[in-house]
């Protein structure tokens, strides 16, 4: 019986490993560029990310990388949709995004579009793109070259498309966050403060207010202390936002 | 008197009951049958799209010196077919979909018939024009993949819902009807070759 189990156990570990290594998983904390391939230096990796986020910023569009060293049994095109949806890059209800994959030992680059960007980013264009930007640089070798082409092509042709939705500002010093938290912060007090005032029972019971009192401080500056950390961590990028794509794109093998 | 208020207490009752238990379901089967809707009109965009790009393509091919005829009126003859299957959303039967599906995989073949005759032309092949349109092509394949599998799953759970008890007396009462899938083209079940 504790054998059965045991093989049990060590089938679904495989199934599970065998799955998850068809698609990766989205980094924690998510990033745009994703070098699972190891092709680009970190120098590379970061400026190409500083440069998306920096779009994805002011435009709302998310440009994604990824490489991978194999599709498995996977054709690109449907590899890369698959991994599109299940991040789900773009806003969801523009479905703005683009997703850059690079298949390192296939050979094969694919850029897939989401529904919102169909329009201005047709087949056509990524077809091109692929062909005069990624295909002569992999050919090289020059994988962050090509990348930086492609992701410059590709923000120049869906530029003016969507915009950002405008942002609460998030003000250096105090902020409307914090603002709004020490508010919440005084009301518990005070309701404490009279809750006591109105009660006037036995000694224990003052204690125990005075106990949810000392308690409902502690939880207050917990919550400042963690918009603090919200505001000291702006710059960076902020997730995919479910976009979603209809399979489009163009690509080809170098 | 005292009677007479419970018994018509009791039917009310009763009647907000029933009205609970329908009234859910039948809110539902509404916004699953119009998700199949939405669905199923992607899906006859993307094949309309597909339709749009062939007059393109035979101009081009056209202009190929002596290029052979017969394939290029087969094209032309499928897209004409295809075109007069047209289905709305409120008529997915089998029969329709199996009808829709066979007037579009006719397009199919007759294209990749064309595509294979094109690799006797290197000329053609290589103009830009030509890749391009290729490549739109091979982008509205991919999305006529995606867009099925999608209709496919909005009717899987379409069908599953008004199939359960008790939403099939539900549906059964205001004529809910199955709806019918795409199936796989001849071929496609197979899983991909994987190479070493």
């Amino acid at each position: 019986m504790k054998r059965i189990l045991s093989l049990f156990v060590v089938c679904f570990g495989f199934i599970a490993v065998l799955s998850a290594q068809d698609f990766p998983e989205q980094p924690n904390p998510p990033r745009l560029v994703n070098d699972f391939a190891n092709v680009l230096s970190p120098e590379e990796e970061q400026s190409l990310e500083r440069k998306l986020v920096a779009f994805d910023d002011t435009t709302s569009t998310q440009i994604a990388i990824v490489t991978i060293t194999d599709l498995g049994p996977y054709e690109i095109a449907d590899y890369s949709y698959r991994l599109f949806e299940k991040w789900g890059i773009g806003r969801a209800e523009k479905n703005n995004g683009a997703l850059i994959l690079v298949a390192i030992e296939n050979r094969k680059v694919w850029i897939t579009t989401g529904y919102g960007l169909e329009a201005t980013l047709t087949d056509a264009l990524s077809k091109r793109i692929v062909e005069n930007s990624l295909k002569p640089a992999f050919k090289a070798g020059a994988y962050a070259a090509g990348l930086e082409a492609a992701s410059n092509d590709i923000m120049m042709v869906v530029t003016g498309e969507y915009k950002a939705e405008p942002k609460k500002k998030r003000g250096r010093g105090i902020s409307a966050g914090l603002i709004v938290v020490f508010i919440i912060f005084v009301l518990i007090m005070l309701s404490r403060i009279n809750q006591i005032k109105r009660n006037h029972m036995g000694s224990s019971l003052d204690l125990f207010t005075l106990l949810m009192l000392l308690n409902s401080g502690g939880r207050g500056g917990g919550g400042g202390g963690g918009f603090g950390d919200f505001s000291s961590g702006g710059g960076g990028f902020g997730g995919f936002g479910g976009g979603s794509s209809g399979g489009g794109g163009a690509g080809g093998s170098w | 008197m005292r009677t007479l208020l419970i018994v018509l207490g009791v039917i009310f009752g009763i009647g907000i009951l029933l009205y609970l238990l329908i009234a859910g379901p039948y809110n539902n089967m509404v916004s699953k049958e119009e998700t199949v809707s939405t669905s199923w009109a992607q899906v006859q965009n993307v094949y309309q799209r597909r339709m749009d790009l062939i007059p393109n393509l035979v101009n081009t091919v056209r202009g190929a010196a002596n290029f052979e005829k017969e394939t290029l009126a087969q094209v032309i003859e499928a897209r004409a077919n295809a075109t007069k299957v047209n289905i709305s959303a409120d008529k997915l039967t089998p029969e329709n979909i199996k009808a829709f599906q066979a007037s579009q995989d006719g397009l199919s073949s007759a294209l990749s018939r064309l595509m294979v005759v094109v690799e006797k032309y290197p000329d053609l092949k290589a103009t830009a024009n030509f890749t391009e349109l290729q490549s739109q092509l091979e982008g509205t394949e991919n999305r006529i993949n995606v867009e099925r599998n999608k209709f496919n799953e909005t009717v899987k759970d379409y069908n599953s819902y008004i199939r359960k008890f008790p939403n099939n007396l539900t549906a059964g009462i205001f004529g809910f009807e199955k709806k019918a899938y795409f199936e796989a083209a001849a071929g496609a079940e197979k899983a991909p070759e994987v190479k070493f």
